[in-house]
């Protein structure tokens, strides 16, 4: 009984992906129109966690919203706080002292190396490799404890305020940074050992999802998927925010657009982060972390407002219901690097206590958006690595 | 980049029917314009050398319902030259009767995306769009949640919710032989 090849009948088969499977991390579903092995089309569908963040954003003032910023990109809760601050100081017209801005820095790299060691160690899972995710699990769980030190909290942290910070860190902060910065550069060897030369990591990374540097543009890739294309573009070095310009660091940047490539960038960038977090610690002023408590932005000290008429006034200011901050009728954006790309909130004011449109920029959605070119000619066991390396979080791309 | 009144001038002379005004407020220059001509606009953006704003960093749009404005919609381009690193922000507004402007799509592949959001959350349509469908909402959802005039709680949508019932064991047997 032979049949030849030619005869053999093949038909195109649709395949459901997700909303809800283990390698998804989140709630994406992809139908995908296979041809065999072959992937021939993809059709990403998205918003199974939309919440009206935004609408949400026109009913809550400036540092309430601050807590659902928290629950956006919740890899790197800080870096959305940083960002949502910046943004409403700009529109405030204020400057938060040394000491805050240096401190916001420290916790932006410390979730940036979080998320890059999460994400490896998932996009590692996902592809067949378990013990990268427990190492870069441990790493992970340090650094949350020290979020949980500073603030009191590991994963909605709302650590910032508009004008400064929640608090200033506490005195065995500096010491439990500095033990834990020396912890990184073990799980670097440990995840660069176990993945960087690795035959099968290469087999299933190399060459998979690549985007080529002007296709990176077009989609608007930020962050490490475009710098792993070869887009030599970061803003913490060319549009600093919040003292970026004070600390010496490279940028990372690939050259294939590969799944690869953007393993390496992450690796590095983790690098890197190291070394800010360091200068930080070197050069961290001292002097108060949020703006006069005079120019009735912030809240007064605690036991002002306890035992003065004065903070009394001054903390009912701020925070009942017609009171509060309110910026002059305008808008405002900054863009900031977060672990994901280009971060930014644009804040539109109409001169009362809350904003009058919030919008986020979210990396996670544009950044998926070229998930369907990276898939080009690519087989279903592919879906998984390129998803990973895209490290979309579902919080923020549906908000 | 040029200056803010020198491109003011050029932008002027070439949308003279469209342009609307130049703003500066906090560093951030954004040029208003009608929404007929936002594609031309930033074509000119993009491909012109003396502006070479290469990569659309984001869309949005801002509902003016109420607070005034050229119109009752603005869509908002964010724009980046990577070169230089300049930022600009163009608002196209549109009319409430038919909010439609053109889609930028053939110029930035990431326009499609973005485009969708703004329609489903806005109700803005984008003309020449390869593919406008509702990107965050499901495809029978009737409104735009993003809308001045939509209430936060919704129309209805979570009091029409159903329910399924929840019970195992013994409750179970309880609701039964309530039934």
């Amino acid at each position: 009984m032979t049949l030849e090849a030619k005869e053999l009948s093949t038909e195109k088969l649709v395949l459901n992906f997700g909303p809800s499977h283990p390698a998804t991390h989140g709630t994406l579903r992809v139908v995908m129109e296979i041809d065999g092995e072959v992937v021939t089309k993809v059709t990403p569908e998205i918003g199974f966690l939309h919440c009206g963040f935004e609408k949400l954003g026109e009913h809550l003032d400036y540092n309430q919203y601050i807590t659902v910023t928290d629950r956006m990109n919740y890899l790197s809760p800080m870096c959305n706080n940083v960002a949502f601050a910046l943004a409403a100081e700009k529109l405030l017209d204020i400057e938060v002292p040394r000491r805050a801005r240096y401190i916001r820095v420290f916790m932006c790299e410390l979730s940036r190396i979080a998320d890059h060691v999460l994400q490896i160690g998932m996009q590692a899972v996902d592809i067949g490799a378990f013990t990268v995710f427990l190492y870069g699990f441990r790493l992970r769980e340090r650094i949350y404890d020290l979020f949980e030190l500073a603030c009191g909290a590991r994963l909605t942290t709302s650590y910032t305020r508009v004008g400064g910070l929640m608090r200033d860190l506490p005195d065995t902060f500096i010491p439990a940074a500095r033990e834990l910065l020396d912890r990184v550069p073990a799980t670097i060897k440990e995840i660069d050992g176990l993945l960087t030369h690795n035959r099968i990591w290469l087999d299933r990374t190399r060459d998979i999802g690549a985007i080529s540097h002007d296709d990176a543009i077009s989609y608007g890739l930020t962050g490490p998927v475009a710098r792993a294309s070869g887009v030599d573009y970061d803003l913490r070095v060319k549009e600093p925010y919040s003292s970026y310009e004070d600390f010496d660091f490279d940028v990372i940047i690939g050259k294939n657009g590969d799944v690869y490539d953007r393993y390496l960038v992450r690796l590095n960038e983790i690098q890197e982060s190291m070394k800010i977090c360091r200068q930080v610690l070197e050069k961290l002023p001292g002097g108060p972390v949020n703006v006069d408590a005079d120019s009735k932005y912030i809240l007064p000290p605690r036991d002002e407002m306890l035992n003065s008429i004065e903070g009394l006034i001054h903390h009912f200011m701020i925070t009942m219901e017609n009171r509060g901050l309110t910026p002059p009728v305008g808008e405002a954006y900054v863009p900031t690097e977060s672990p994901n790309g280009e971060l930014g909130y644009f804040l539109v004011s109409d001169g009362g206590r809350e904003p009058y449109r919030v919008r986020t920029r979210p990396p996670s959605l544009i950044n998926y958006s070229a998930f369907p070119a990276m898939m080009e000619n690519m087989t279903v066991s592919d879906t998984v690595a390129i998803l990973g390396s895209l490290n979309v979080i579902a919080g923020e791309l549906d908000r | 980049m040029l200056p803010k009144d020198q491109l003011a001038v050029v932008i002027k002379d070439k949308f003279p029917d469209s342009f609307l005004e130049i703003t500066d407020f906090r560093d951030m220059l954004t040029i208003h314009i009608r929404g007929a001509k936002v594609l031309d606009l930033l074509r000119t953006l993009k491909t012109d050398p003396r502006f070479a704003f290469n990569f659309l960093a984001d869309i949005t749009a801002v509902d003016h319902l109420g607070t005034g404005g050229h119109a009752r919609f603005a869509v908002v381009y964010h724009l980046l030259n990577q070169y230089e690193a300049q930022r600009i922000v163009i608002r196209a507004w549109v009319d409430e009767e038919h909010p439609s402007l053109p889609s930028v799509c053939p110029l930035w592949k990431t326009a499609d995306w973005q485009e969708r959001e703004v329609y489903d959350l806005f109700g803005i349509e984008f003309s020449g769009h390869p593919d406008l469908r509702r990107i965050m909402n499901p495809d029978d959802f009737q409104y735009h949640p993003l809308r001045k005039d939509y209430p936060l709680q919704g129309r209805g949508e979570r009091s029409n919710f159903p329910v399924i019932k929840r019970c195992i064991g013994s409750k179970w047997q309880e609701e039964k032989s309530l039934e």
